[in-house]
């Protein structure tokens, strides 16, 4: 009997996936749970209005799962997805698998030009764009004003980490939930490692040298740990190892936090009052350095990409344009309000002056990314490009290992010194398995 | 026997107190999911408030709930029908007509569970790839049931084992086939045993997280997929993450706390005792 | 990789009751084969890319590798402290789960107001699924600044415990343990009440008191129970993941890699299939030694 019901189960499963077949072109996006992205799925609609034989089907997944679902799918070609959303690292590097296409001729309104440079340079791969740029950030200071006034500081436009130690002792007071400082400690490649590269390039360190050695083992990469680790212990939050951009967001957004460097695309949700209980009493200034001004702030961009394996390439196409173009971010601003409309990508933005008055940080932004250089980026010269990662593919592993190391370190569970040695190793295993080393 | 009336009280107390902490973390869960964000947030926990719908507008806006329940509603049941479909017969086998090789297939069956699934996601996205399985319900109930088929296999054959052999051999000097065996005396003799069976599949695969987000994308996507995309966005998203866990837990649990008389019956319920 | 135990065949003869044999290979064939394919299919592909050199985000790196992918990974210092990590899981849980679900089904089989109501409360973490129970757990009790624990201790001043970095490997089995307590719970009460009244009458009749009732009568006649439920939990932990995805990503360092969570980085976080299947054929070989000690502990209780 059960026989005869899972049969029949299955014949009305089979005949409802046949009935899916029309003539309409389906185009699957994968993106990432971020609230600019959110927005555009929201707004999408208008774009099925103006392409009524187009279909958009939306996977919106936490960013881990999401790189982890696409990567999967795309190195199979397993043809899942349409669009893609991907950062500068993939970009380079899965273009030049083959893997996108290439994003020539675009129509003429669509003004490429206007796409600041630093972020089109980051999303092409020998010299053809691969990539639109969705939104692009780089990484800054944030600070409450209301604290600092009390506590009678001044902030220059460019502080220094010393600097920033200091102020974090004066304002930081636990026993009314306000910690000086919240930066990432959440190990992964892109969150604390994010972070943690910018600390070592301006502490004058960097991940390899030009043999592709690596350097972890410098007395930079040990200061800055140090320095980060000390810094986070006596004036970080509870629960640091566990914190990654959205959980210190919250964080900030709640009045928890004195100061926290990260993310310039936070700025419009913290000036949001409906998102943020600081709105009010926010600060802003560029990423502290510390011995060598270069590679304190870093640079990178969600963009959509078609992969090869799509079978709806020229819809898909259309919809990335639609997505990166003036046009959206008009749309954006008529429907969110020019505080909330994607950042970092466009000169045009920037120009307007609706949007430089509803985004006081709007100047500090695009000097931030305009400023975030991949290839000089460090003291000493390096061999692969990128601020807050090494753009070869073995970055993702040894991202993810380190990151765990200097958790470990943060947490306490094992000295700077041991976790920077465990990282060192690990770092030199992957490299030489990899034949970057002989 | 007689129990003393403090001995009561106290049972009534002790057994509340632990059933009260056991489902806290899901009350609290709950509860948040009608708070506001900044409420969600607030120290000390905000007890007293108004409670808001908003957070599910705000969830049922961006995901189509009604569709992944659908899913999840589809794949569970489907796999759990298509695992007993093969492990009834199977589990009867053993269970009355034991042979020295049905230890090892018992054992075996087991350990096929033991695959770490990451470590054959290459494998299993390729063969589905190749069958065009890739986000369709139908190779997501595939999986689950045999995933779950040597649990189901286990559990059956330990329950059928209970049944009493005379009332089947009577049957079969009576000529029955096992077919008719089966299906007019062992099931309906071991109903409590396969529906708790049932019941722990359909469990299982409803909380499956793993190949349901690696095997769908838009189209086959179940619950589990939903609430992927609410974890951990950006912001204050304490409330709208509980509304919508609230969500995909809900039927779950419904279902579970329908049915759990019938588990909890288990053997002693028919013709058995 | 199949696990053969010697059974001594004595004990399972086929009882000669019936008049006609039935023959078992059709009904046991289906389930066999699905499993088979099910099984060996990945199995060969998974062996077979583990002695090649598959990166997914690296193609132009291929080839056959022989055994590089086992000595890269036997020769990582993660591996053994994630075996560790797993034993250390699987042992506390089950310890935890088993003690308390006997304890829990004695309370609950007793008649007390209320009871139904309780019962459904004290089952329901069983029904929630792992990401969702990790979430609310990471976020809303656990949390150090926002959760409720670090409020009440914080309330009664006495500070507060940053659980996922002072004590991580503790915060995962508390709540894996919270999932499963009820699953024991539900099997064993399940056992319970199939104990004879009378057999508990005549025990009480003959002077015994409740601890001697529950370590003479009650605790051998779960003895099966708990032997699946044993079973089946440790199937099921070997390879917990999606609590320790949500909560610590394996760290800090490695204090809550389990073999699970380290082939989930190898594969999936590095894409290197080929060492993830290394890692996976490692994790097989482990989980079938467990098996092999465990299953021959619970046949051997089923054959009573």
């Amino acid at each position: 009997m059960c026989r005869i019901v899972s049969l029949s189960v299955f014949a009305a499963a089979l005949l409802g996936g046949t009935a899916l077949a029309q003539a309409q072109t389906t185009v699957t996006i994968a993106t990432v749970n971020n609230a600019d992205m959110i927005i555009m799925q929201r707004l999408s609609d208008r774009f099925e209005e103006a392409h009524p034989d187009i279909d958009l089907e939306w996977v919106v997944l936490e960013e881990n799962v999401l790189r982890q679902r696409i990567t999967t799918d795309i190195a199979t070609l397993g043809g899942q997805f349409d669009v893609m959303t991907i950062g500068t690292y993939e970009v380079p590097i899965w273009a030049a698998q083959g893997w996108l296409v290439p994003l020539e001729d675009l129509p003429s309104e669509y003004d490429v030009d206007d796409v600041l440079k630093p972020v089109r340079d980051g999303l092409s791969h020998d010299g053809t764009l691969y990539a639109l740029p969705f939104y692009a950030e780089s990484s800054m200071l944030y600070y409450r004003t209301d604290l600092f006034q009390e506590a009678g500081i001044d902030m220059p436009d460019q502080p220094t980490w010393d600097q920033v130690r200091e102020w974090a002792a004066a304002i930081h007071d636990p026993d009314n939930g306000v910690y000086g400082i919240c930066l990432r400690g959440k190990p992964g490649w892109g969150e604390n490692m994010a972070f943690l590269s910018t600390l070592v390039n301006t502490f004058g360190g960097q991940w390899f040298d030009m043999e592709w050695r690596p350097r972890l083992d410098d007395q930079a990469w040990h200061d800055a740990v140090t320095f980060y680790v000390d810094l986070m212990r006596n004036y970080g939050p509870p629960g640091a190892t566990t914190n990654g951009f959205n959980e210190n967001l919250a964080l900030f957004s709640t009045g928890r936090c004195g100061m926290w460097v990260d993310a310039t695309v936070a700025a419009g949700m913290l000036y949001n009052p409906e998102q943020s209980t600081v709105a009010d009493r926010l600060g802003f200034a560029q990423a502290p350095v510390a011995s060598h001004p270069k590679g304190s702030n870093w640079l990178w961009s969600w963009a959509l990409a078609v992969p090869t394996s799509s079978d709806a390439a020229d819809a898909a196409k259309e919809f990335v344009t639609w997505a990166t173009s003036k046009e959206y971010i008009e749309l954006v601003a008529e429907e969110e309000g020019w505080v909330s409309v994607p950042p970092g990508t466009r000169r045009s933005t920037y120009d307007n002056p609706s949007y430089t008055e509803a985004a006081p940080f709007a100047e500090a932004v695009l000097r931030a990314i305009e400023t975030a250089d991949p290839i000089e980026t460090t003291a000493n010269p390096k061999p692969y490009s990128g601020v807050q990662y090494a753009g070869i593919p073995e970055f993702q592993a040894i991202g993810t290992q380190v990151g765990q190391m200097m958790a470990a370190a943060l947490s306490g569970q094992m000295t700077v010194d041991q976790a920077l040695q465990s990282a060192q190793t690990s770092t030199e295993r992957t490299m030489q398995q990899a034949g970057y080393l002989k | 026997m007689r129990h003393a009336k403090s001995d009561r009280i106290a049972l009534s107390v002790l057994g509340w107190t632990v059933a009260l902490v056991m489902f806290f973390p899901i009350f609290w869960m709950v509860l948040t999911g009608f708070k506001t964000e900044a409420e969600a947030v607030a120290t000390p926990p905000s007890l007293i408030f108004t409670p808001t719908l908003d957070n599910y507008a705000d969830v049922q806006n961006r995901a189509d709930y009604l569709k992944f329940a659908f899913n999840s509603v589809f794949v569970s049941l489907g796999s759990t029908l298509l695992a007993l479909a093969f492990a009834i017969p199977a589990s009867y086998a053993m269970a009355f007509f034991p042979t020295w090789r049905t230890k090892n297939t018992l054992v075996w069956m087991l350990s096929t569970k033991m695959l770490p699934p990451v470590g054959v996601l290459v494998p299993i996205y390729l063969l589905f790839r190749d069958t065009g399985l890739l986000d369709t319900r139908i190779g997501l109930t595939l999986v689950y049931g045999l995933i779950n088929l040597p649990i189901v296999v286990w559990m059956l054959y330990t329950f059928f084992k209970e049944v009493p052999r005379d009332i089947l051999e009577a049957a079969r000097v009576d000529g029955a086939r096992p077919a008719d065996e089966i299906r007019h005396l062992l099931v309906p003799l071991s109903l409590p045993g396969i529906a708790s069976t049932a019941l722990l599949a359909i469990i299982l695969s409803w909380n499956e997280a793993f190949w349901s987000l690696n095997l769908t994308a838009s189209k086959a996507a179940p619950l589990t997929a939903f609430i992927a995309s609410f974890s951990s966005p950006q912001g204050l998203f304490w409330a709208k993450l509980s509304a919508a866990s609230t969500l995909a837990v809900a039927p779950i649990l419904i279902f579970g706390w329908m049915s759990q008389r019938q588990l909890v019956r288990g053997l002693t319920f028919g013709a058995v005792k | 990789m199949t696990i053969s135990i010697p059974i001594q065949p004595g004990r399972q003869v086929i009882r000669r009751g019936s008049r006609r044999r039935v023959r078992t290979l059709p009904l046991v064939a289906p389930s066999v084969l699905v499993l088979l394919l099910w099984m060996i299919v990945p199995l060969a592909m998974t062996l077979w890319f583990s002695f090649q050199y598959y990166n997914l985000l690296n193609p132009m790196l291929s080839g056959f590798a022989g055994l590089e992918n086992y000595r890269f990974l036997l020769t990582d210092p993660a591996l053994w402290t994630a075996m560790a990590n797993t034993l250390i899981l699987v042992g506390s849980v089950l310890a935890i789960t088993i003690v308390a679900g006997v304890l829990l089904a004695v309370l609950y089989d007793q008649p007390f107001a209320g009871r139904g109501i309780a019962r459904l409360l004290v089952i329901a973490p069983f029904f929630v699924m792992p990401t969702v129970s990790a979430l609310i757990w990471k976020n809303m009790l656990m949390h150090p600044v926002n959760g409720i624990f670090a409020w009440i201790t914080r309330s009664l001043g006495l500070g507060v415990v940053d659980w996922f970095a002072d004590v991580p490997l503790l915060s995962i089995i508390l709540i894996v343990a919270w999932q499963w307590i009820p699953f024991a719970l539900l099997i064993l009460l399940t056992a319970m009440q199939s104990l004879d009244n009378e057999q508990k009458e005549a025990a009480r009749i003959d002077g015994a008191g409740p601890v001697a009732m529950f370590f003479h009568i009650i605790l051998p006649h779960l003895g099966r129970a708990i032997a699946v439920v044993a079973m089946i939990e440790t199937i099921f932990l070997l390879s917990i993941f999606a609590e320790i995805f949500v909560t610590t990503s394996g760290g800090p360092g490695l204090a809550t890699t389990n073999l699970a969570y380290l082939i989930y980085s190898r594969a999936l976080l590095q894409f290197d299939v080929g060492g993830g299947s290394a890692g996976g054929v490692i994790a097989i070989v482990l989980a079938n030694i467990v098996a092999i000690f465990l299953v021959r502990t619970i046949a051997r209780s089923l054959d009573r």
